[in-house]
């Protein structure tokens, strides 16, 4: 879909002037009039309050990121003890780090990458994503071609993404088909053995989490 | 044929399109439409697995037109007013504790064990469930069972939560998609006990 439409709310500090006039696509101005009009609703009923709505919007724009994601695989690459805890119980290790998570938490399945095996996340049916740990879904997780192509194969899809798999790596892909969200844990990247917790969360992209890339590697 | 939502595996899909530097929203719109459905969800007015379906009840052509948010907002305005929200004197329920989750206690022990070959029934050809139409009618093994769960087929309309139990069912490339199977490669499943019956052991490992 194309950058920012139609857009005219100074409420969430954006400019907006990208210099394109957006507002001649139809289905787009609409989805904008439908959103007000029932946002508009539900606070004329008194149900809601538009300032929760700016604060979830906030949450996910500033502080729900991938970042989250990356501390816990940067503390399990060093953490030997931890790493075993994320593996059998994540919910549980990932409390320990104290993330800006938000309030709104499905259990997390953290998957190991490991020498010979790759894993890889989607949701075939909706579009359910780590949200706790990664913040929202980029588009292509979201879109039909990913979510079809990726259980059939996944080996063309990660090559698209820039990343290729000896023919002799087993690729497992999980399809979040019910409440647990899926993680990858990426493999530490060789030449980061003396890098600290913090230099190794760098190293740690939203894709090696998704585990369309590995850690380390340039963004697909 | 199962509803367009259902994707896996389907043909006649491109390349998947990556955009560099993504906002995390395209349009304020987009962030409010999030936001409401969180409210919507948080404070119980709908459940999750009925805005699902909402989502899925979408004209074929119109669900894969849309935009993601496009298709909340569409969920939600169909379920809000189906569920009464929209109305007059609507009184929302109390809410539930915050961080209310989806496990529940089942009322039977599990069925299958871990190691268990299992085959994935007919996926059914109406109503909501979450057994991936590519799965259906094939054999897997049982990797993980993860406990009991709300079940989404019913609770999706209105029948209850009704606990199952749910399992991590791995399905071999070869299984799933035959002679075209990429090597060496496998799908992991999160599957509910009434999706599943016993199988065989595969003649060919």
């Amino acid at each position: 879909m194309s950058h920012d439409p139609d857009e005219d709310d100074d409420d969430h500090g954006h400019d907006h002037d990208d210099g394109h006039d957006h507002a001649d696509d139809p289905a787009l101005a609409r989805n904008k009039l439908r959103a007000e009009a029932l946002e508009s609703l539900l606070v004329e009923r008194g149900l809601l309050r538009s300032e929760a709505i700016d604060a979830i919007v906030a949450r996910y724009e500033q502080e729900i990121g991938p970042l989250n994601g990356a501390r816990v695989v940067a503390r399990a690459w060093v953490d030997a003890a931890f790493k075993q805890r994320l593996l059998a119980d994540a919910p549980a290790a990932i409390a320990e780090l104290d993330l800006p998570t938000g309030g709104r938490q499905a259990p997390i399945v953290v998957v190991e990458n490991t020498p010979g095996v790759h894993n890889v996340v989607v949701c075939t049916l909706c579009s359910c994503y780590p949200s706790s740990l990664l913040g929202l879904p980029p588009v292509w997780y979201k879109s039909p071609p990913y979510r079809a192509r990726v259980v059939r194969e996944p080996r063309a899809v990660l090559r698209e993404f820039g990343l290729e798999l000896p023919a002799s790596d087993e690729v497992r892909v999980w399809d979040s088909s019910a409440e647990l969200r899926y993680m990858v844990l990426p493999e530490r990247p060789a030449g980061a053995e003396r890098a600290s917790e913090q230099q190794l969360s760098a190293l740690v992209t939203r894709d090696a989490l998704i585990g369309v890339a590995k850690a380390g590697a340039p963004r697909g | 044929m199962p509803d367009v939502h259902d994707l896996g595996g389907r043909a006649g899909f491109g390349r998947v399109a990556v955009e560099r530097d993504e906002p995390v929203f395209h349009a304020a719109w987009e962030g409010r439409v999030l936001g409401m459905v969180y409210v919507a969800l948080g404070g119980g007015w709908v459940n999750v697995d009925t805005f699902r379906r909402g989502v899925e009840r979408m004209d074929a052509v119109r669900y894969l037109a849309a935009s993601y948010y496009e298709r909340w907002l569409t969920s939600l305005e169909t379920i809000l007013s189906e569920a009464g929200v929209l109305a007059r004197g609507y009184a929302p329920p109390p809410p539930p504790p915050e961080n209310r989750r989806f496990e529940r206690a089942a009322p039977r022990p599990p069925r299958f064990a871990e190691g268990a070959h299992v085959r994935a029934r007919a996926r059914k050809l109406s109503g909501h469930t979450r057994l991936p139409g590519y799965a259906s009618e094939r054999r897997g093994v049982v990797a993980r069972v993860r406990g009991g769960f709300v079940y989404p087929d019913t609770n999706a309309h209105g029948e209850g939560e009704q606990p199952q139990h749910l399992y991590t069912v791995r399905f071999e490339a070869r299984e799933l998609w035959g002679e075209a199977a990429e090597p060496a490669a496998c799908v992991h499943v999160d599957l509910f006990e009434p999706y599943l019956e016993p199988a065989e052991r595969p003649d060919v490992a």
